[in-house]
């Protein structure tokens, strides 16, 4: 809820999502879809519509499609077909899309996100269709001209539209992440909302609770999590703020201005509003083998929330621990990997914590990570079995992620084993004291000295001291 | 053989005596290059390439004499500039497509290529295939090698594939190719005195052919002979994966097919197709032709196509909303026309209002309408439900006969200018042509009589995929027309 | 059906067509002729009839997942009235 002038206010979000489709070739032609090439050098004349082209289905684009639909627990149509939606704009050489209007591929689906209090909400999906990508037009380029680059035209996107399930940003945003996750883990699409793979549309309305929904303003191209959240905030003040003023919403489609912090009309799309949707005549409808579905569905992967499950479960990891390990595969992967006859805890604990911290300081996903899970896994050995401390284990992981070495290595070339010898414990501990008589007389008022010797001790045993044994032969000592 | 001579081969007599060595392929091509330049006054041709047909002719010529001959080696033929052809000005009769030269071949010239043709150049048409008559053309009207008895007045060749029609008509061309999307390869043939055959939809290939109506657009040949479509036809048809509605169906010999016996055979004939005010001459040629069949041996059997007087409407709802966004790609970016603009609408459209003529631009708002809000169901979908009407009609009929006759069109040539300020007018040209269309079964318009000296055509419509029993039919009206007429402009010992 | 100038010159945008202001009065007169006569096949009892899809019999075609086609930047804007720097050059939309 927002508070206006007149009362608390109601944001209806719904997403329209555009993720491109993991596929070496585009939807209908034989070009190549690899991001950042030479402007126009993965172009078909067929993408490029020139006069005669004609297009032809990618069957492992309708897969991707249908194993989506799967992952997001939708209706998969058996029978749907594709329809031209038509207007002009430079990035669309035919002045069409080839596009799915009523019976599109994919039917009504779901998706649970995961609150911060621990709550679920279940946000639905309309509806997941295919739809052709456009070409880039670039604007800033020359002073009169704007620029074409067709390499993204006709690569394979699907669009997948929420129901206006969503009231907050922060629930758009959690939703965001998690349709994400699940299109990572199925690996139909990479998610990359930087290079443009994943973009998202936002519908926004605003009503008062319990009156009908307001008139929304579609607001596009928004390629961050953080500005689609920014964007809704921002386009439901607007809309409250007119509304409030006697106004009325007009319905619009707008963009987003990073810059400015505001959202305003997209000027081309004004007077397009009839895209004359027909049947494609160069395709046939789609007919799907219920036979080739079941096949699909007993392949997927295990997704984020039945892993989540699981790890909570099998591991007996919190769900907000088994919530972060999941949200990538590659990182429930890892953690497997790491926890495979080892305590769960400590690998969750090592890999949510430094090796996530790590990775983060060097710009780099946790495929490529600098650390091996059985390196990991054998740090954490080392601290169960007592060879080295907790505290001695945090410097040699930081020398195994700049080495790549592994940890029982470090500890052998560095001499970092734990020293749990009591005598020779004892012997620092004695040292330490006697060098040190004004804190010993101090201990008795006040015990937080005990630290201090607990430093020194450290500092002559290079560290390696093991500290319960540090801890309970000073404080025998001291305390009396 | 004299040069002049060669011009009067059919295709088939071409092929056989290349074969037999009587003649050389560029001796062929040269005969059909002074052809071909004999009767620019027609202004059949867009763009001439005796060159390129020299060339194409020295390697035939070479097949030939290792004895490998391919089965069009050394045939020269016309291509409707609706054909992409690689490297060669295409044009589709429109401002709009000024200067493209495609970097593709479309796949029914590939294999025509293939086999051996020759090209000699590209045939004018209709603009965008838009017409009946071949008056809309960017590059002026195309004149009929016909002329009325005792009138000087230059008639229409028909349309849209009018150039071919004329070209394969005066002897400068041993066949060409042509499209058909209401009537365009058969009501020109019936004009022009030649053989037009639309294949079924699907049969050949559309990729590479600039795109009217997608769904009612049908590649097909255009010759002097029944013989010699069915040769053609052979080279032309197959199926092309790169096109997603080309027929996954082998082809057959239709050559073989021509057998010359119909006997048993049922004739349908439709009492729809007699509609009121019809000539009289159509009438009677009409009936020669089903006594031809009887005499045959084969029956003729009265059917109904109760939908029939609703094809030609239905037709003129779908093919325009297909054609408005087909010609949307046609913008001033890619390729072609650009007329600059203070905006980039204000450049698309100055660019297509220069590009486009007047009956492109009609069925582009026509179909643009058709489609838009509000108006999509009353007729966009009510006209593919007629279509659909149209389709059993057919299916029901083809229960009770093998193959349909009925004239090709409602009258013979008539002179440039006449019909131009109705279009509806214009439209009624294609009323007997236009339901194969809308069906996608196979027809052919074979010459059948004359009337005021003018060539009639008479329509063999048969059966999805069996242009063998269309062709065989064709040929045995063909054999009974004993149509050895010529019009009055031909190359050759004649001209 | 009438068409009126307001309607084609609405067409006429959607189309991206330029029509003159003079040029849409006869115009109209002209399509609307054309759609009157289209209008008979509302007489035509369509009830429980599928509109047609294809006059194919076929399913749907897939091609495999693989590159052949692209890498030809030359054939894609040789015929280009302007291109710029290995671009189609048009004038500059402002969003």
């Amino acid at each position: 809820m927002i508070e206006g002038r007149t009362g608390a206010w109601e944001i209806v979000i719904g997403l329209e999502v555009h993720a491109q489709i993991v596929a070496r070739a585009k939807l209908f032609s034989g070009a190549a879809t690899e991001f950042g090439a030479e402007p126009n050098s993965q172009v078909s004349t067929v993408d490029a519509a020139f006069p005669g082209m004609l297009p032809v289905i990618n069957r492992h684009c309708v897969e991707q499609a249908v194993r989506t639909g799967l992952g997001i627990d939708a209706e998969i149509n058996l029978h749907s077909v594709f329809d031209r939606k038509n207007y002009f704009y430079p990035d669309l050489p035919a002045g069409y899309q080839i596009s799915q209007y009523q019976q599109p591929v994919v039917g009504r689906g779901r998706v649970g996100i995961d609150m911060p209090d621990g709550t679920t909400r279940e946000i639905g999906i309309t509806r997941l269709h295919l739809e052709q990508d456009a070409g880039k037009s670039l604007h800033d380029q020359h002073p009169r001209d704007t620029y074409v680059d067709l390499n993204r035209a006709g690569i394979g996107l699907m669009e997948i539209v929420s129901e206006p399930d969503l009231r907050t940003a922060e629930e758009a945003g959690i939703y965001l992440r998690k349709l994400r996750s699940i299109l990572r883990y199925l690996g139909t699409c990479d998610g990359n909302m930087e290079e443009g793979s994943l973009r998202c549309d936002c519908n926004v309305s605003v009503r008062k609770p319990g009156a009908p929904f307001g008139t929304r303003c579609e607001i596009k191209n928004l390629n961050s999590v953080r500005f689609v959240m920014q964007a809704i905030d921002i386009e439901a003040r607007r809309q409250i703020d007119i509304i409030e003023e006697g106004g009325t919403i007009a319905q619009q489609t707008r963009l987003f201005d990073t810059a400015r912090g505001e959202t305003r009309p997209m000027r081309s799309k004004e007077n397009d509003f009839d895209y004359r949707y027909f049947p494609d005549p160069d395709l046939l409808p789609l007919v799907l083998d219920p036979a080739w579905v079941a096949g699909l569905r007993a392949e997927l992967p295990e997704l984020p929330d039945a892993k989540r499950a699981r790890f909570v479960r099998d591991y007996g990891l919190s769900p907000d621990e088994a919530g972060v390990l999941v949200a990538e595969r590659a990182t429930a992967e890892f953690f497997e990997a790491v926890a495979q006859g080892r305590d769960p805890s400590a690998a969750a604990n090592w890999v949510t914590g430094d090796l996530f911290g790590a990775l983060n300081r060097k710009g780099l996903g946790i495929e490529h990570s600098c650390v091996a899970p059985p390196q990991l896994g054998g740090l954490i050995d080392l601290i169960a079995n007592g060879t080295i401390s907790g505290r001695i284990a945090k410097d040699v992981f930081a020398e195994m992620v700049e080495t790549g070495a592994d940890p029982a290595a470090i500890v052998a070339a560095k001499g970092l084993r734990q020293v749990t010898d009591t005598g020779a414990i004892e012997a620092a501990v004695d040292a330490a004291l006697a060098a040190n008589p004004a804190q010993v007389a101090q201990y008795a008022a006040n015990p937080k000295v005990l630290g201090f010797f607990v430093g020194q001790v450290m500092k002559t045993t290079q560290g390696k001291a093991n500290p319960a044994l540090v801890n309970e032969l000073l404080k025998k000592k001291l305390g009396g | 053989m004299a040069l002049s001579h060669l011009t009067d081969l059919t295709l088939a007599a071409a092929r056989d005596g290349l074969r037999a060595k009587k003649f050389s392929a560029r001796e062929l091509a040269s005969a059909y290059n002074v052809a071909v330049e004999a009767i620019k006054p027609l202004n059949a041709f867009i763009t001439r390439t005796p060159d390129l047909a020299l060339e194409m002719a020295s390697a035939a010529d070479a097949r030939l004499a290792k004895g490998e001959g391919l089965p069009l080696d050394g045939i020269p033929l016309a291509i409707k500039d609706l054909f992409c052809t690689k490297g060669v000005l295409t044009t589709a009769a429109s401002h709009i497509l000024d200067g493209f030269t495609p970097p593709y071949e479309s796949t029914v010239t590939e294999r025509l290529w293939a086999a051996g043709a020759v090209m000699l150049g590209k045939t004018n048409l209709d603009e965008f295939a838009m017409g009946s008559s071949n008056t809309t053309s960017y590059f002026g009207p195309v004149e009929n090698p016909w002329r009325r008895q005792g009138d000087n007045r230059p008639l229409v060749p028909g349309g849209s594939s009018g150039g071919s029609a004329a070209a394969v008509a005066a002897h400068a061309a041993l066949g060409a190719t042509g499209t058909d999307t209401g009537g365009s390869i058969r009501q020109p043939a019936s004009f022009c005195g030649i053989v037009g055959l639309k294949p079924t939809y699907g049969r050949c290939s559309r990729w590479g052919v600039v795109a009217f109506a997608s769904s009612l657009d049908h590649p097909g040949p255009m010759t002097r002979t029944v013989r010699d479509a069915a040769i053609m036809l052979g080279a032309m048809a197959g199926h092309d994966p790169k096109d997603s509605t080309s027929a996954p169906i082998p082809v057959p010999d239709y050559e073989a097919a021509l057998t010359g016996d119909i006997r048993g055979l049922k004739i349908g004939i439709p009492r729809e197709y007699r509609i009121d005010g019809m000539a009289g001459e159509i009438e009677t040629l009409w009936q020669a032709g089903i006594d031809w069949l009887r005499e045959a041996g084969a029956e003729p059997v009265e059917i109904s196509l109760p939908t029939t007087k609703y094809a030609l409407p239905a037709y003129y709802v779908i093919a325009p909303a297909e054609a408005s966004s087909n010609l949307a790609r046609y913008d001033g970016v890619k390729f072609g026309l650009r007329v600059d603009g203070d905006s980039l609408n204000d450049m698309y459209e100055k660019t297509r209002a220069a590009g486009f003529g007047a009956e492109v631009r009609r069925r582009v708002l026509i179909g643009t309408y058709v489609l838009s809000a509000g108006y999509y169901d009353a007729y966009y979908l009510k006209a593919q439900r007629v279509r659909t009407l149209i389709a059993r009609d057919f299916a029901a009929a083809f229960e009770r006969c093998d193959c349909i006759l009925t004239p090709t069109a409602p009258s013979a040539a008539f002179a440039i200018g006449e019909k131009a300020d109705d279009p509806v007018a214009m439209y009624l040209n294609d009323v007997f042509t236009v339901p194969a269309d809308l069906a996608g079964l196979p027809a052919i318009s074979v010459p059948a009589g004359l009337s005021d000296g003018l060539p009639l055509g008479l329509q063999i419509i048969g059966r999805a995929f069996d242009e063998a029993t269309v062709l065989r039919v064709g040929q045995v009206l063909e054999s009974a027309a004993r149509f050895t007429h010529l019009p009055s402009f031909i190359v050759g010992a004649q001209g | 059906m009438a068409l009126d100038k307001a309607t084609v010159a609405r067409i006429a945008t959607l189309a991206r067509i330029r029509v003159g202001e003079d040029e849409l009065e006869p115009l109209a007169a002209e399509l609307s002729s054309i759609l009157d006569w289209v209008e008979q096949l509302m007489a035509v009892d369509t009830d429980h009839v599928p509109p047609m899809t294809s006059v194919a019999e076929m399913t749907l075609p897939m091609r495999d997942d693989v590159v052949t086609d692209g890498n030809n930047r030359d054939g894609v804007l040789g015929n280009a009235p302007r291109a710029a720097r290995g671009f189609f050059a048009v004038p500059k939309v402002v969003e």
